[in-house]
Order: structure tokens, then sequence, then C-alpha cells
């Protein structure tokens, strides 16, 4: 199980190097950063001695080590558009997309899981039909459809809740919160539901299609056959291993949160991390996509290492050997 | 007739649900107007000449104020709503046909090779299929997309905008196929008739061609259905953004974003009516898709 | 106290209603193993389920009655019928590794079933789960209570499978094929196990499998079914023994004796079997006996073979275990004759066959294919003579042949891979013949694998391999997934072959009774050592080895003086 964990550490480390080696790339090849920085004003010498400086004249070896030991100590350069670190700049914006991405992504599973449960169990009521009815829907509606209806809903017709950025926020030390206020609260609501949606739907599909396949099983006969009480079956036994695949793909949900905030932040004008990310290809501000990159890659190999280490705390057959 | 419909399991399912007919008409129907396009749209709405700025704002033709020649109405440069959304989902449709297909060749042919030759081969595939998962598909194609626009100079940006595109969103749909693939072939390479054809000593090429991938279609089959509603949703979603296809040739995202514009001021035609399109063909194709997993998976019905 | 009168039971299919059993009456007493035994299709399974109200949807019992003691089980509702399940009746499964939930220990399990049906604390639960499995054979159980399913061995778990059906004392227990999955001797203890728990605790058993030697082991009386109806019923003595009806007499005809060899299994045509030899195959014969070989027998000899297989690395300071799978090989086919391989699963016996065949890379060892040297695996070119000459017939007869390729497509490969045969026409007019020779219909020739039965299948499966003209034949378990009527028919067609076209062949089994009736010499594997090997003759009147005596002992089969 030690050797188990310790694998999957270094396979997160290559994945980290080799995104880190990615955005690297960007930055080296796509323009030249020294003319995205400077302008046409600057002569000739000015522009090598500026590319001396900063080192771009240096064996790449020597140049993507620096990156990385830069990136791991948290200087992230700076943008070609504002001129400020880029640290700063995304940090400033991750409150606002961590929290976005939190409450969807506990409305998809408080709303995904028991949906998923019930259409497994009672496959041909009408309900369950109608649920699926929905989802199909749900997934086949953009995102981007979606907030736009939201909004037209409940901010233009009904005028109930704010239609774009974050309204009131709570700053509780460098954290600038929505959790705290109710504007916070209102202006959160429609993005979390957008954003939501479609993982949402994702997930009742997922575990609708693991539980049903679960029921069929040899043990949920057996254990039918012994008189187990029905509602000990559906939940003791069925549950438990339809959860064993559908951690994985909830740790991946989580990152397609966060990458779909993007769509959302757009049609929300929420100031977060996908915004800024929209920003900086617009106008080809490579430091801060490259950034952008390595931190993405980061929360997706964080999680995955969670979803692992909680298969093996799970699945006894991955702490113990089998015999057979 | 009858009986062969009675024979064919697929078929009969088919025809007895009503839900997917009416998908399937609709996808066709969606499908041939936007290939018959240039031949059946009133106006082309690409041609700077054929619209005229007095035309603009009108609404569709069961409204106060609307004519029958736009019989959907018109756009605030004066063009013709039906035009517009039929070429629309023409580049939409061309954009996510092409994306699924070189998705489909490059990841059925990765994941085929990783299974068959398993080893060292497979390994290097799935490091990059998982480099490639720790990145969300909307985040590859933006990022292609972002690289494209700092590579190509200025002026082959514009002509280049739907291979850049294509690319973009067929490489972040690819990895799906190949881990199903990669899978399926899994599963055949243990079946016998794969030993025998080894054992005779036949090429690997033609024992993956001839042998083992007949018997995958079945699951790539709904995935390919699966992403070309994907590679459709995210052209629409990168046209939506600003980053797909600009309004002067715009596909059925970029109309969206046009009309988002208007959703304040009353001319809702300009939003809802390209939306309705769009959504109508993606719930089509996921229904088709739904049905075709249906088929090919007996035991989740 | 089990009381099944005139069951009907159906499916509702597209085609219309399927019946599944028809006007089925069986009885079973407390204390007495009724086996209920039959064919593929035949509907021992679907009778089983319908006792425990365990159909798959969509079947359902159209008609008759089930009674058990007084109580009318149709008449139940779900909740009732649900009561009934564990507390009167309980059912136990093939598979013992998918019977238990993996997610919990064997311990939880038990327990959970003991308190479903009895008013008492977790402690006294525990302790009864404690007594039950000591009682059943595993010993620490305060122990090994503890531990995971997939901490216990096939034969082991089966016993945790049968304690949990044990644990609310049922009144009938079904068995469906309980010991089909298990080793040789495991299944014999398992047996065993089952005939003292009817003794001692009068509990009434169906016990549901194809295999006639089990039956005839321990259960008291036995129905036999086909095609969805009970055929005969009675003293299994006297059923097995002395059948009264054709159906049964040609079951018993099929099944291969243990104790003597026979020249042709005497099989009457059961439906679906085609005359074999007709004038037509006369064409594909002819082919078979030319040919540059000109009939020269051929023989395989191995010298020692060693197989290695590199273990997983599951830990970051000790490096894998190798896995020896098969040690110091040697093992000699005469030309023109056959050589049976017997061994248990994980014996290494199929590891071998791939290692002929080139798919697997041996440690190190010699082999010869006639005089010549065959090369291993990653040596052999792919246009080398052998790939011609040793073919190979598989196990699973759904899955050696490509579903989606027509019959005639399967069978012209070798011919035109080899360049046998150039013309297309030419190679249609041969395959056409083979299909007959092998006594399959002609027609067969445009169809899809999947309109064909398992036996058919291996026709067809013994047909391509011919169509190599081979001099040298690997059968790894030709039969082992076939019904016993069906073996009959296929051992009887290659025996046939190999002494009319004089080929080697290496006849791989676990089968002992199989090997007995198709093979001269003979070979005992275990663990990947040679135990015993010598003339089948020798080996079955007198063995040496204690494995292979073992072997023989508790390979159940029916006693010869039942036969009259």
């Amino acid at each position: 199980m030690f050797y188990f964990i310790l694998k999957r550490l270094v396979q997160s480390v290559f994945v980290m190097l080799a995104v880190a080696f990615l955005a690297f790339s960007l930055f080296r090849f796509v323009g030249d950063p020294i003319t995205q920085m400077t302008g046409v004003e600057t002569s000739v010498e000015d522009q090598s001695r500026l590319r001396q400086e900063l080192g771009l004249n240096d064996p790449f070896v020597l140049q993507f080590s620096r990156f990385t030991s830069d990136m791991l100590q948290g200087d992230f350069g700076f943008s070609f558009r504002t001129r400020q670190p880029v640290a700063q700049m995304i940090a400033s914006r991750i409150p606002a997309t961590l929290e976005l991405g939190i409450v969807a992504l506990i409305i998809s599973l408080f709303v995904g899981i028991p949906a998923g449960v019930y259409t497994a169990l009672r496959p041909r009521g009408v309900i369950s039909q109608a649920i699926l009815m929905t989802t199909l829907v749900g997934v086949s509606i953009p995102t981007f459809v979606i907030g736009i209806m939201l909004i037209f809903l409940f901010g233009v017709q009904l005028g109930w809740l704010p239609t774009f950025g974050r309204g009131g926020t709570a700053q509780i030390g460098s954290w600038e919160s929505s959790f705290f206020t109710l504007e916070g609260w209102r202006a959160l609501i429609l993005p979390a539901i957008t954003l939501g949606v479609y993982q949402l739907t994702l997930t009742m599909r997922l575990v609708r299609a693991e539980m049903m396949d679960v029921m069929r099983s040899d043990y949920i006969r057996f254990a039918t056959a012994r008189g187990v009480p029905m509602r000990r079956l559906y939940f003791r036994h069925a549950l438990a291993n339809t959860m064993v695949p559908v951690i994985t793909i909830i740790g991946l949900q989580f990152g397609g949160v966060i990458a779909f905030s993007i769509v959302t932040e757009s049609v929300f004008q929420w100031p977060g991390m996908g915004l800024l990310f929209l920003e900086s290809i617009r106008f080809v501000d490579i430091p801060v996509m490259g950034v952008y990159l390595v931190v993405i890659a980061f929360f997706f190999v964080v999680v995955n290492l969670i979803v692992d280490l909680l298969y093996v705390a799970i699945d006894p057959r991955l702490r113990v050997k089998d015999v057979s | 007739m009858k009986d062969f419909i009675k024979r064919s399991e697929g078929l009969w399912m088919f025809v007895h649900s009503p839900a997917v007919i009416v998908s399937a008409l609709v996808a066709v129907l969606i499908f041939l107007g936007a290939t018959l396009a240039p031949w059946i749209a009133p106006t082309n709405p690409y041609d700077l000449a054929s619209f005229n700025l007095m035309d603009g704002l009108l609404p569709p033709v069961w409204e106060e104020g609307g004519i029958a020649k736009f019989s959907l109405g018109t756009d605030d440069q004066g063009r013709d709503m039906v035009s517009s959304i039929l070429y629309g989902a023409r580049l939409s449709l061309l954009i996510g046909l092409s994306a699924m297909v070189i998705a489909t060749v490059l990841g059925v042919g990765l994941g085929l090779a990783a299974g068959f030759y398993g080893g060292r081969f497979d390994a290097i595939v799935m490091r990059i299929a998982d480099i490639q998962l720790a990145l969300p598909a909307i985040l590859t194609a933006l990022l292609i997309d972002g690289v494209a626009r700092g590579i190509l100079p200025p002026d082959m940006q514009q002509s280049l905008r739907v291979s850049v595109l294509t690319l973009a969103i067929a490489l972040s749909l690819w990895v799906n196929f190949a881990r199903t693939a990669r899978a399926s072939t899994f599963v055949e390479m243990n079946k016998e008739y794969v030993h025998a054809a080894i054992i005779m000593g036949q090429r690997p090429i033609r024992i993956m061609l001839v042998h083992i991938l007949p018997n995958i279609l079945g699951p790539l089959l709904v995935i390919m259905t699966v992403d070309l509603a994907s590679a459709i949703l995210l052209e629409a979603t990168l046209s939506f953004l600003g980053i797909g296809l600009p309004a002067d040739s715009p596909s059925l995202g970029t109309l969206i974003r046009i009309g988002m514009q208007f959703m304040l001021s009353g001319e809702w035609w300009i939003l809802w009516i390209p939306t309705l399109f769009l959504v109508a063909l993606v719930v089509s194709i996921n229904t088709l898709g739904d049905f075709l997993r249906d088929v090919f998976n007996p035991g989740l019905r | 106290m089990l009381n099944v009168k005139n069951l009907t039971v159906r499916f509702p299919t597209r085609f219309g209603d399927f019946v599944a059993i028809e006007d089925v009456s069986i009885s079973v007493a407390a204390g007495e193993i009724h086996g209920l035994v039959g064919e593929s299709g035949a509907g021992k399974s679907t009778l089983g389920a319908a006792v425990i109200s365990l159909l798959q949807t969509p079947g359902y019992v159209s008609a008759g009655t089930i009674m058990l003691g007084d109580t009318d089980l149709r008449a139940l509702n779900v909740h009732e019928a649900h009561a009934m399940r564990g507390k009167r009746i309980s059912m136990i499964f093939q598979d013992p590794q998918t019977s238990l939930n993996p997610l919990m220990t064997v311990e939880d399990q038990l327990i959970e079933t003991i308190m479903a049906h009895r008013k008492v604390s977790v402690r006294e639960a525990r302790n009864s789960a404690i007594e039950l499995l000591e009682e059943i054979g595993i010993k620490e159980a305060s122990v090994r209570i503890k531990a995971w399913p997939h901490q216990f061995s096939g034969g082991m778990r089966q016993r945790v499978v049968i304690a949990l059906a044990l644990c609310t004392n049922p009144e009938l227990i079904i068995a469906d094929e309980p010991t089909t999955a298990l080793d040789v001797a495991v299944q014999s203890q398992v047996l065993d196990l089952l005939r003292t728990l009817a003794d001692k605790r009068k509990i009434g058993f169906i016990l549901i499998t194809h295999d006639i030697g089990v039956i005839a082991r321990i259960a008291d009386r036995v129905s036999v079914m086909r095609s969805g109806k009970v055929v005969e019923s009675g003293e299994t003595a006297q059923v097995l023994g002395n059948p009264h009806h054709p159906y049964t007499r040609a079951l018993m005809d099929a099944v291969p004796p243990l104790d003597h060899k026979i020249d042709r299994f005497k099989v009457p045509l059961l439906e679906g079997a085609e005359k074999e030899g007709s004038s037509n195959a006369d064409f594909a014969e002819q082919w078979l006996l030319e040919g540059e070989q000109r009939t020269q027998k051929v023989g395989l000899s191995i010298e020692n073979l060693n197989v290695n297989f590199a273990g997983t690395r599951t830990s970051l300071w000790q490096k894998p275990s190798v896995f020896k799978a098969l040690k110091n090989i040697n093992i000699e086919v005469l030309p023109g004759s056959v050589l049976g391989l017997v061994g248990e699963s994980g014996s290494g016996k199929s590891t071998l066959a791939k290692v002929i065949t080139g798919l697997i890379v041996p440690e190190s060892g010699q082999m010869y294919l006639g005089e010549k040297n065959l090369p291993v695996g990653s040596k052999r070119s792919r246009h080398h003579p052998s790939r011609r000459l040793i073919q190979m017939v598989f196990q699973d007869p759904y899955s050696s042949l490509n579903s989606r390729h027509r019959i005639s497509t399967i069978l012209s490969e070798p011919l035109w891979f080899y360049g046998l045969e150039k013309s297309p026409n030419k190679r249609r007019e041969l395959v056409l013949s083979m299909l007959e020779l092998v006594g399959m219909p002609s027609d067969a020739i445009d169809k899809y694998p999947h309109q064909f039965s398992g036996g058919q299948r291996q026709r067809i499966a013994v047909a391509r391999a011919l169509l190599a003209r081979p001099r040298f034949l690997i059968c790894d378990e030709p039969t082992s997934a076939l019904d016993v009527s069906i073996q009959a028919e296929i051992l009887n067609l290659l025996k046939d072959l190999q002494s009319k076209f004089g080929l080697s062949i290496l006849f791989i089994s676990h089968n002992l009774s199989v090997v007995r009736q198709m093979a001269d010499d003979m070979v005992v594997l275990r663990n990947g050592v040679i135990e015993e090997s010598g003339k089948t003759q020798d080996l079955f009147d007198a063995p040496s080895a204690q494995y292979t005596q073992k072997l023989l002992a508790l390979t159940p089969m029916m006693p010869k003086a039942w036969r009259s």
C-alpha cells in the first residue's frame, strides 16, 4: 500500500513537471517576450541587453530549471498586459472562483447522487423517467445558455437577483468572501446553479449507471437470497460499492468545475480566475496563460491524489493482499 | 418488412421509441438545412452587400411589425435570421463533425495500438492522456487557440480560424476515444480469436484493423455521438466567449453572443431563436447517443 | 417438505412468450439431497430461481403451485416472500468470488444475516457465526472471521458462502452449480460437507449441476431435465444406472467413463447433429491426405523447459518475486499419437500450450518439431513452417471465432494466408467440403458465428485448424465448455480425424475421464512440475505418484455396480 501511494506521488510530480514544461515552452516560443514587454521604441541594443539580463540567452535546461525553482518559490513572473506580478493577480482572484466552485460542487453532489440512486432503484417509475428526460436536456444545453436563461428569468423578468458581479463581499484576512453577507449569497446563487447543473447531470447519470450495474451483481443476489433487509441491501451493500468508481469521477468533476467556471464567470462577469484567463487569451498575455495552466494542473493533481487515498481507505482489496 | 425489423433488435427498439424517432428527424432536418444552406437560404449573411441597415431589428413574421420576407426577423445589421441560422448551423456542424472525425481517428488509432502492444507504448500513451486529462477540454481548446494566436501572423489568422478551432476541439476530445478503445481492446486481447490470429503469424496492423476493430465499434459509436455533441457545444462555447468564430462569419454560438446584447432591450428573437436551434440540435444528438448506448448495452434497460 | 406441482415459467420477449419450464413437478423431503441435472438451457437454474422467487425480470410463474410445508409460496406478497428468504429457503451460487461483497468483512456479512432473522445482540450473533465457521471447517474462526473475502482461497470462500446460507437455519437450500468452479480436491470436501449438513441438520437440498459424477456422489434422488421439462425422476442409483427414458439413456451413454476406455461414444443423432462423412466431404479428405508432407507423422518433444513470470512490484525495497510457471518440463508426443496433459487450474497446462505456439517466451529449454528445432516465440519468423504445421483448437467456442466475420471468411483465412490455395473459387469449394467433413451443414458458410451453438462452433474451429493442413494439433480443453452429449460428438469427431489423417495431438484437459478416452499417453502436471507420465492405461490402473492417486480417488463418478 505504501508503495502504491509512493508510485502515485511520483506520477503526480511527473505530470506537474510536464505541465510546467508546457507552460515554459509557451513562454519561450510563442511570440517574443522582449518585444511584448518593451514595445517598438526600444532600440535594438537595449533589447539585446534586456535579453541578456533576463537570462534569455542561456541554455534551455538552465532556463527551465530557473523557471521551475522560481515557481516553487512563488515567483510567477510579470504580466505582459498589466505589468503586475502574475502571482498577485491570480491570488486575488482565487477566492471568487474557489467559492463558486465549492458551492456548485455541493449542489451537484447533494442533488445528483440521490437522484442517481433513486432512478437506479426505481427505473420504470414516472418520476424516474421525468428526471432522466430533464437530465438529457440538461446535458445538452450549453452552460452559457443556462446562465443566460437564469439571468433572463430571475434577473430581468422577475428582478429578484443581481445579474452580474459578486455583489457585497466580506474581507476575511486576505480572503475576499461572498459567504458572509446576504448580498454575497444573492449574487452567488445563479452562477453556482449554472455551474452546478452540468456537473449534476453527469453525476446523476454516472451514479445511476454504476448502481444499476451493482444491483445486478452476484453478491446482491446472494444477499437477497439470504433475506438481508431491502433497505440495508440498497445502502450498505449497493450504494457503498457504487461509490468506489464514482469517487474518481467526482474528483475529476471538481477539476471540471474549476475549468467550466471560465464560461460561467464570463456570463455573469464574475471576477474569478476564469475571467482573468479569458482576458489573457484575448491579449495573448503569455505569462498569465502559462501560470493559469500550472495552477489548474496543480489543483487536478492534488484532487486526484486525494481521490486515490480515499480509494485505499475504502477498498480493502487495495490495502491487503489478494490470496487467490 | 415487419419480420426484418423484429429480427434486428436495434431497429425494433428504434421503431418503438417515439422520442428517438423525433430526435432523429430533428437532427436530420437541421443537418440537411445546414448542408444545403447555400442553396436554400433566402440570403447570404456573409455578403456585405446583401443586407441593409434599414431592415435592422425587425421582429419575426408573427409579431407586429414583422414581414414575410424575414420570417424569423433580422438582427441589428439587417441580416435575415433564417439565413444566419442556416449558415451558422452549417459552420457549427462543419467544425463539430470534422473535429469529431479527427478525434476518432487519432484516439481509436492510439487506443487500439496501446491495447494491442501494451508495455511501454501503452504506458507512454496513457501518460500523455493523463497529462491531457489534467486539463479539461475547454482549457485545452482555449490554450491551443491562444497559442495559434501567438504563433500565426495576423493576416493568416482569420482564414485559418476554422482550422484552428477544429484542431483545438479535436485535440481536446481524442482522449475519450483512446481510453475506451484501449479498454475494449484489452478485453478483446483475451479472446481466443485474437490468439489464433497471432499464432498464425498475421501482421499486427491486420489483426488490429481486420479482427479487433469491428468488435469494438459498439461503444465507440456511442462515444462518437456524445463527442459530436460535445464538439458542437465546445465550439459554441468558444464562439460565445468571443474566441471562436467572429461576427462576420458567425456560428450558432457567435449568434448567441450577439443576441445577448439585446436581451434587456426586447428584441428577444435575436437571442432565443439561435439558442433554440442549438439546443434542439444537441438534444437530438444526445438522445440518439443514449439510444445507441441502450442498444449496445442490454443490461442497462 | 417442498412440493412443486405443474410449474410453468414464462419470459415475455418481443417474439412472444418464451416458456422456460413447463409443467414441472418435483418434491424434496427434509434431509434429502435432490439432484437436478440436465444440459444447458434445460431450465434447472430457472426452476431453482422460481422456488425462491428470484426469477430474472421479466420472468414470471404462469401456472402451478409451490408448497413449502403448509405455505403456498405463490400466494405470498413481495414482503412476505422476502421474509421467507433466508429464514426458510436459501440459495448459493456457482462463483464464490462474486457472491461475497468485497467491501465488507466476513464477520459483518454473517452478523447482518443472523440479525436479520433473529432478535439477538451483536455479541451473540458473532459467537454463533464463529461456531458455525468452525463447524464448517474453517480453523481459527475467531481470527479468520475478521478477514475480507479476497483473503480466502476459492474453497474456503465457498465454505464462507455455505456458512452464510446456513446461519439462518433454513429448511431448504438451493445450490446452483456449487462446486463447478472448484478444484477436484476442494470439490470433494465441499460435497462431503453438503452431505453431512443434510444428514445432521435435516436440511433439504436442491443440487443443480450438469456433472453426473457429482450427482452420483451425494444425491439421494435426481430429476433429469430437458428443454424445460422433467423427463425422468427417481432414486439416483436407478435413474443413472438403469434409465427408463431414451434421453436419460442417451445422456448416460455420452458420459465418458473413468475406469475403462471405449472406442467411440454411443451418440444417437440428438437434434442438430449432422451425419458425418457424407460424399461431399471426400474433396476435403483427399486434399488433406495429399500435400508435400504426405501423411508423414510428426512428433513434438520438449526438453528442460522453464517459464518464469515477473511479479508485480508491491514494495519499494523488495524486487518483485518471480513466479515459476513451468519448471524443468520434459515432454514427448510420439508421431501420430495423442498425449493427454492433465492438470488442475493453475498447473501450467495453458502456459505450456502458449509456449509451443510461440505466445510466451520461455526462460530456457528446447523444443523440437519432428527432427527440426522449434524456435521460441520471439525468434520465430512470421513465415516459419511451424506456424502452419502446428494448429490449435481453443477452449471457449464463444470467443475463438471472430463474431464479426462470416464463416466463409474465417475458414478461408488459413487457405490464403498460408498460400495453400490461390483461387477464391477453389477455396470456397474446399471450405464447403471441409464443413461437411466436420459434420456441419454446407449452408453454414455464409452465416455468422452467433447463429450457431457451442458444439457447432467447436466443429467450425476444428475445420479452421484442419484447413491449414497441419501435422500437429493442440487441443486446449476443447470440450470443457460443452454439454456432455455435445462433448461426446466432438470427441468422436476428433478421434476419427486423428486416426484418418495421422495427426499428432496434445490434448489438454482437467477432466480425467475425457483424457482417458482420448489419450494414448499421459502426463500429470501440478504447479508447473510433472508429477507422473506414462501410458494412459498404466497411469489409471496403477498410479505411482501420490497426487495422481488422490486425483483418481476424489474425482466423483458413478459406481460400476449401478450399471446393470
